[in-house]
C-alpha cells in the first residue's frame, strides 16, 4: 500500500514528508511500547502509534523505520519533527484510535508483521 | 577508533544521542545493515536503562575493521537480582519511563538478542558495567 494512500483513508495530516510518499508499505506494526518496536527485523512497516515523543522518532531511526503515524490527534513536537527531516523519515498524523486506525489499514489490505 | 558520551540521569531528552552518532558513523563506514541495526538498537536500549535507573555514567565505544564494542558503565546504583533483571517482563522503571515508551522489562533480553558478547557485572552501591560487542565478520 502506498504511504499517500494510507494517508488519504485515513483522512491523515502529512505532517513530514522528505521521502517519496507514493513509496509502498508492506506492513503495519501498531504498539505504543518502543522495546516491542525494537524487537523487529521488518523494516518496510508503518509504525502506528499513540506515543508522542521524542523516543517514538529515536526508536524508529534506532528500528530502520521511516514512516510513522500518530493516532489520536497527538500533536507533535518540533523536536520531533526536526528529528524525523533528519532522518529522512515520513510522520503522518490522524484523529482516529488506534483500534479504528488499525482496523480500516487491515481492512484496506495493510498487513501484520506477525 | 574510541568515542566516550556521558549519560545524565533522568535526561531522557538525549536517550538515543549516542546510538543514533555510532550509526551514522557505522553507515558512513560501509558496514551491514543488519549489524548497524543490532549494534544501534543494544545500545539504545542500554541509554534507556542507564538514563533510567543509573545516577549518571560514560559510554566508551571502540571499533576497528572485525567489531565493535561498547560498555556502558555507571555510578549506581546497581542490580540486585541480575537474573531477575533479565526475564522479560520484570522491570523496576519509573511512570516517567513508562511514559517514554520503555519500562515493560524487555530492555535487557532486546540487548541479549542483539549483541554476540554481553558482559555484565554488576554490584548494588557501587555500579553496573555492561559491555556490548557485535562482530561484523561472522
Amino acid at each position: 500500500m502506498k504511504i499517500s494512500e494510507i494517508a488519504k483513508i485515513l483522512d491523515a495530516q502529512i505532517l513530514v514528508s522528505n521521502s517519496n510518499i507514493d513509496s509502498r508499505i508492506k506492513y503495519g506494526f501498531a504498539s505504543d511500547l518502543m522495546s516491542d518496536v525494537l524487537t523487529l527485523d521488518e523494516e518496510e512497516i508503518i509504525l502506528i502509534t499513540g506515543l508522542c515523543n521524542i523516543q517514538t522518532i529515536r526508536t524508529a531511526e534506532m528500528a530502520n523505520i521511516n514512516c510513522l503515524l500518530i493516532v489520536r490527534n497527538k500533536q507533535a513536537s518540533e523536536e520531533m519533527i526536526e528529528l524525523a527531516i533528519e532522518n529522512d523519515m515520513i510522520i503522518l498524523q490522524c484523529e482516529y484510535s488506534l483500534f479504528r486506525t488499525v482496523g480500516i489499514l487491515y481492512e484496506n489490505g495493510l498487513r501484520p508483521v506477525y | 577508533m574510541h568515542n566516550e558520551f556521558k549519560v545524565v540521569e533522568g535526561d531522557f531528552a538525549n536517550a538515543g544521542k549516542a546510538s543514533s552518532d555510532i550509526k551514522k558513523t557505522l553507515k558512513q563506514l560501509n558496514i551491514d545493515n543488519q549489524k548497524i541495526k543490532k549494534i544501534v538498537v543494544a545500545v539504545y536500549e542500554a541509554e534507556v536503562n542507564a538514563i533510567a535507573h543509573a545516577y549518571g555514567g560514560t559510554i566508551f565505544v571502540d571499533l576497528d575493521q572485525e567489531k565493535i564494542a561498547v560498555v556502558i558503565k555507571d555510578v549506581g546504583p546497581g542490580i540486585p537480582d541480575l537474573d531477575k533483571a533479565m526475564t522479560k517482563g520484570f522491570s523496576t522503571a519509573s511512570a516517567k519511563v513508562r511514559e517514554m515508551g520503555f519500562g515493560a522489562g524487555m530492555g535487557l533480553p532486546n540487548i541479549k538478542n542483539n549483541v554476540d558478547v554481553l558482559e555484565i557485572k554488576t554490584e548494588v552501591g557501587v555500579g553496573t558495567e555492561i559491555k556490548m560487542v557485535v562482530n561484523f565478520l561472522s
